[in-house]
């Protein structure tokens, strides 16, 4: 029976979002969560290791009360259970500070685990950092970037492409691997699973007292890196616009671009009569 | 937060990242970073290089601006051991106390770096676009962030050394210079050092596409907006008239469209063409900082006010899938023989 732990976040849904054109900036309160695309990758890697050996699986997270959604998602798919971490002091942790405070987590509740998976990285802030830290923090191996594996025994076979190269790695469990976004397409939660999962489902909510972490290693105070300033890089060009039927705006880019165009593919582009 | 806040030393180093060299330039980018933010810090410019066999790089360092390049040279470091090199670099960290430690953004690098500064327990930001010195002396370092729409400034103002993860391209390295003088400390391998937990089974070149996106004069991107899988084909066609290549946003990947490969976006490929096609792209952050180095971009959608119309120099409002075809059509008209 395998125990596993898969780390998952909700994030911002960018794609559907407005811009506000007066102040230059996202609409962020407009937002809707969703689970980080990695992350299912890496919670579908589970459940397939689930499947095939049989195993119990805690998604864990670490956000805003809102969070607990990834969570009734997570369960739906296939997950046993689910834990938030939620607290005002973990508000405005870096990437230290968050694999800290995840790493007490998963030695308190789930301290026996086989495999921590995590997705390779987040559509929101992209550092892709939590997973290797953790590693550290767990003090176990740990492989970023897995595009497929294979468990037998305890001995985890991974591949990955990195670099220019194809590598083949070998570790023993326990162990944590991030997952890449090349295989494992996650499957979708039924619509009962939902349901269901939303309606009772093992679901705990912590704080920081609960697991005992340091206040002073984790949220803002715990984090080294301090943000001064996030804009918008609304890098206004004076532009040309060209509107109108398909065939009149190439035309007037020829007209206007033939050069510019022609010297990047090496051709004369001119229109002779 | 200050165990180790140590103001004194005054080093840049750069991680010798050589292992897809010469496809790979960055760390002789961000040598030239180096060399141009030291003197604001009145810093040494170092490299730091672990391998076997290394002496062709320590060279190619000192050629490209390295000061000083402090070395560990061992036949059991042929593989990029990952265990092994982050114990080394925080051997050498604590013994030298560098101001900055900067590493480029490599898969292994990614990899690296959050091990290493959790070591050191230290900051490091991500990716980074660029990275100055402010009125304080510290290292400003501009990361996308924050919903993908949005730039970040950040530093780390207590703990020691301020690290940044940095993307290839973003940096122009400064010409090889063979008269350049350097020093080479070289350190042997210490005696205690960690059994490696991952054991390399294979490791071999992966077939490399014949031209690459990142080298390419012409570059045809295609977002969401294309409306299909399909339809999104038909951006090959003119990708191939005008000898270019085909790059795709981060939905039209996830859609499988097209290979994860074509990726042009902060996770993915980093483009700087002569000419940039960009096709039904509203344009998030992390697509259009990986373009904003194109020298020419048309940009078509029928959103006027997409971020990327406003990054364009020729914004054409219309449909993508329309324009493209009467492209391929015009295109096949004036290329005579």
């Amino acid at each position: 029976m395998l125990n596993l732990v898969t780390c998952i976040k909700q994030v911002p849904m960018v794609s559907e979002l407005p811009w506000d054109s007066k102040r230059g900036t996202l609409k962020r309160e407009m937002a809707d969560g969703m689970m980080n695309p990695a992350c299912k990758h890496a919670l579908e890697a589970a459940l397939l290791l689930k499947n095939k050996f049989s195993g119990h699986i805690t998604a864990i997270t670490m956000g805003p009360p809102m969070a607990e959604e990834v969570l009734h998602e997570a369960i739906a798919m296939g997950a046993d259970r689910g834990i938030l971490l939620c607290d005002p002091h973990m508000a405005g942790a870096d990437t230290l500070a968050t694999s800290y405070t995840l790493a007490r987590l998963i030695e308190k509740e789930c301290a026996d685990f086989d495999l921590v998976l995590c997705g390779c990285n987040t559509t929101d802030s992209e550092t892709a950092q939590v997973a290797p830290q953790l590693t550290e923090e767990l003090d176990v191996p740990g492989v970023m970037y897995v595009d497929q594996f294979e468990l037998s025994d305890k001995s985890l076979r991974m591949q990955r492409t990195v670099d220019g190269f194809l590598e083949t790695l070998e570790m023993e469990l326990p162990g944590l691997i991030s997952v890449s976004t090349q295989q494992y397409s996650p499957r979708y939660a039924s619509f009962s699973g939902l349901q269901e999962a939303f309606n009772e489902s093992d679901i705990k909510i912590y704080g920081i007292k609960d697991i005992g972490v340091d206040p002073e290693l984790t949220g803002k105070k715990g984090s080294p890196t301090k943000i001064l300033d996030v804009y918008s890089p609304m890098a206004n060009k004076d532009n040309i616009v060209l509107s109108g039927s398909p065939r009149n705006v190439v035309e007037e880019l020829f007209k206007k671009f033939d050069d510019k165009i022609g010297s990047a593919i090496g051709k004369d582009l001119k229109e002779y009569e | 937060m200050s165990n180790n806040s140590k103001k004194s030393a005054r080093d840049i180093w750069v991680f010798g990242d050589y292992r897809n060299y010469f496809q790979n330039r960055v760390t002789l980018q961000l040598l030239a970073r180096a060399v141009d933010l030291a003197p604001k810090i009145d810093a040494r410019v170092c490299a730091v290089v672990f391998g076997n066999d290394v002496d062709e790089y320590i060279r190619e360092y000192i050629a490209h601006g390295a000061q000083k390049v402090y070395v560990v040279d061992h036949p059991s470091l042929d593989n990029y051991p990952i265990e092994t090199f982050v114990k080394l670099m925080e051997i050498l960290v604590d013994k030298y106390s560098p101001e900055i430690v900067l590493i480029g953004a490599t898969s292994f690098g990614r990899e690296f770096a959050p091990r290493l500064a959790k070591r050191l327990r230290t900051g490091l930001s991500a990716d980074c676009i660029n990275l100055e010195i402010d009125d304080d002396g510290l290292m400003v370092q501009t990361a996308p962030s924050f919903g993908g729409n949005l730039l970040a400034k950040i530093v780390t103002p207590e703990t020691r050394p301020q690290m940044a993860t940095v993307r290839p391209g973003t940096f122009q390295e400064i010409p090889h210079d063979d008269n350049k003088k350097g020093e080479v400390i070289k350190t042997d391998l210490p005696d205690s050092l960690p059994v490696e937990r991952v054991k390399v089974i294979s490791s071999v070149r992966s077939q490399e596409r014949s031209q690459k996106i990142e080298d390419a004069r012409v570059v045809v991107c295609g977002g969401r907006g294309m409306g299909s899988k399909k339809k999104f084909k038909k951006l090959f066609e003119l990708a191939s008239i005008l000898n270019g290549e085909v790059g795709a946003t981060r939905p039209v990947v996830y859609s499988n469209w097209v290979d994860h490969d074509a990726l042009v976006g902060q996770a993915g490929k980093h483009v700087k063409p002569q000419v940039l096609f960009s096709f039904g792209i509203s344009g998030a952050i992390q697509h259009t900082a990986a373009i904003n180095d194109a020298e020419f971009i048309v940009s078509v959608n029928k959103n006027p006010n997409a971020m990327m119309m406003k990054l364009a120099d020729v914004a054409i409002v219309a449909d993508a899938n329309q324009v493209c075809a009467a492209l391929i059509k015009e295109l096949k008209k004036r290329i005579r023989n």
